[in-house]
């Protein structure tokens, strides 16, 4: 069962077209990697599936446990309730907030008390702040950002705000996660440490796992199926076996010359 | 955890209380006379229009140059109650008419926020400042507002209970909602817009949400303005008067409301200390502005709050430095 499936999308700014005739179909439980050079649309396709931006054509559908939802122009919000939740490429944490605020607010959706209540601070105030609270410690423990709950996002070291970034998409309960260049800017133990984490994260937490990343020995280690993009369209689809040796992959990226040699 | 939450809990509480107490001794005994209440008035309506402003603007981060437009829809709708009502309703008029421009105020609130919302920025703050002005146009030109000459004998009834009720009644209240997930999910758009959408925050109902919030309050406000300087026309609810709330807001810090607070007090202080050089007023007023705006450019506050953990902390490094 397809949980995700991407029939002909198409984005035009203008008269450039960023993305043109994308097909992707993500399994239950898979994680697949988005790799190609700069440029070649994936955030695009990001923006396109979280409703950031609306797509001049295609169709992109969730499955969830045999409920289907389009979510073609549908708001990012609303993309965020059925189950999507992502990261982004240039982190987007709410840096003067704390730690916990960055996740209780991605916890929105999960509390359940009135305006009213909370103007007041009535009993179920309380106590839907007070489990909240407990909810996002517990879930900052797993990535071990437990003892930093009070201190102001931006102030976190860099691989931290990564790890931040994921635990709030984590917060919003998704079905599925999009995870754009997780590793960019980290060093190879960290990338490392990274790759163990979103593999372990998949399984923890019943996820599918929709990849972007530059970081080859992070795709390649993780990645059980691959999409390559390159000007706008999808150029190759396979294990990360048969990607290393197609033709048009390298040629994508590194040259007509070199894929002849 | 839960006893430290308690324990302020019980010490804002007693506070509150005491601050209403003593000025009402201080009052009975005449120490505040006539002269002075009529400050305090000016100083808590400013606290309730800077704090409301605040959660718009400084916690929000939705740039409204309106405020003064809602004051003036409270002060209307509750004027033209009370001057028909409060000879049959006494004091019940004043109430009634506060929750009715409370809720005129409101509804405008909702009207004016769900389009121009949608605007960011710049842009907001003029569609915002040209509302203001609708209104203004409108009250010079109804009958029933009797145009430019405004209103006179709005039967006064605001007291120092009725007063300090509403003040701190508003304060409490803004305080609780951004302590909720409602005013968490509010300044998460003012951090970063597109990632609270992505989380699940529909922006424009907490836009909408906080913008109608802060209309209401604005239209107690000026409901406590009408009744209790008894004369409303529609300059004074203009352009200046949302600059003046801005100036409160921005000196006292974006995103605090312990600084609104504390910014309205030290403006009514210092201009109510300049009266005395009457010429050089404005000028001395104007420059005090643009030196603390040198000093201290993000308010007086910050984005921080007067807080009993705050006074620890000063405690604490106090006490290593005498060490």
């Amino acid at each position: 069962m397809a949980i995700l499936s991407v029939n002909k999308l198409t984005k035009s700014f203008g008269g450039l077209t960023a993305v043109s005739d994308v097909d992707i179909k993500l399994q239950k439980g898979e994680l697949v990697g988005l790799i190609g050079p700069n440029g070649a649309g994936k955030t695009t396709v990001f923006n396109l599936l979280t409703g950031i931006y609306e797509p001049t054509s295609g169709e992109i559908t969730l499955d969830r446990d045999g409920k289907q939802t389009k979510l073609n122009r549908m708001k990012p919000y609303k993309v965020s309730k059925v189950g999507l939740a992502r990261t982004f490429q240039n982190i987007r944490l709410f840096k003067d907030l704390t730690v916990l605020d960055n996740v209780r607010i991605a916890m929105n959706q999960n509390i359940n008390y009135g305006v009213f209540s909370g103007l007041l601070h009535l009993p179920s105030f309380r106590h839907e702040e007070k489990r909240i609270r407990k909810e996002s410690i517990e879930l900052l423990d797993i990535f071990s950002l437990g003892a930093k709950v009070n201190e102001k996002a931006r102030n976190l070291p860099y691989g931290e705000q990564r790890r931040l970034e994921i635990v709030r998409a984590l917060a919003t309960k998704p079905v599925l996660l999009l995870l754009d260049e997780p590793a960019a800017g980290m060093n190879p133990a960290e990338s490392a440490q990274l790759t163990d984490t979103i593999a372990k994260l998949r399984s923890d937490f019943d996820l599918t796992i929709l990849l972007i990343e530059h970081d080859m020995s992070v795709v390649m280690k993780i990645c059980e199926r691959i999409y390559v993009m390159d000007y706008g369209k999808v150029i190759a689809e396979g294990t990360p076996d048969e990607i290393r040796t197609n033709k048009r992959v390298i040629e994508a990226y590194l040259g007509e010359d070199a894929a002849n040699a | 955890m839960k006893n430290l939450f308690k324990k302020s809990a019980v010490i804002k509480t007693i506070s509150i209380i005491l601050i209403f107490a003593i000025v009402q001794i201080l009052l009975l005994t005449n120490i505040i006379n006539d002269y002075y209440f009529t400050t305090l008035v000016t100083v808590c309506i400013n606290i309730i229009l800077a704090v409301s402003l605040n959660l718009v603007t400084g916690f929000t981060g939705q740039f409204s140059l309106g405020h003064a437009g809602f004051m003036s829809i409270g002060a209307y709708t509750c004027a033209i109650f009370t001057m028909r009502m409060s000879s049959t309703l006494g004091v019940g008029a004043f109430l009634i008419g506060i929750v009715l421009a409370a809720i005129a105020a409101g509804i405008v609130g909702v009207l004016v926020g769900l389009p121009t919302l949608r605007l960011r920025g710049d842009y907001l703050a003029i569609a915002t400042l040209g509302m203001a002005e609708i209104i203004r146009i409108i009250a010079v030109n109804l009958d029933i507002t009797n145009g430019a000459a405004g209103l006179s004998g709005i039967p006064r009834d605001v007291n120092w209970f009725w007063l300090f009720l509403f003040t701190a009644g508003t304060v409490v209240l803004i305080t609780n909602f951004l302590k909720s997930t409602h005013g968490r999910s509010c300044i998460s758009i003012r951090e970063d817009e597109i990632a609270a959408d992505s989380m699940g925050i529909n922006t424009t109902k907490y836009k909408v949400m906080a913008f109608v919030i802060g209309a209401i309050c604005a239209g107690v406000a000026g409901a406590l303005y009408s009744s209790f300087f008894y004369v409303i026309k529609p300059d004074l609810f203009g352009f200046l008067k949302s600059i003046d709330i801005l100036v409160i807001v921005v000196l006292g810090g974006l995103g605090s409301i312990s600084g609104s607070i504390l910014a309205a007090i030290l403006l009514a202080v210092i201009s109510t200390m300049l009266q005395s050089f009457a010429e050089v007023r404005m000028v001395l007023y104007s420059l005090m502005l643009v030196v603390i705006m040198i000093f201290r450019p993000q308010g007086l506050m910050g984005s921080k709050e007067v807080s009993l953990q705050l006074f620890s902390k000063i405690g604490q490094s106090f006490k290593k430095k005498r060490v």
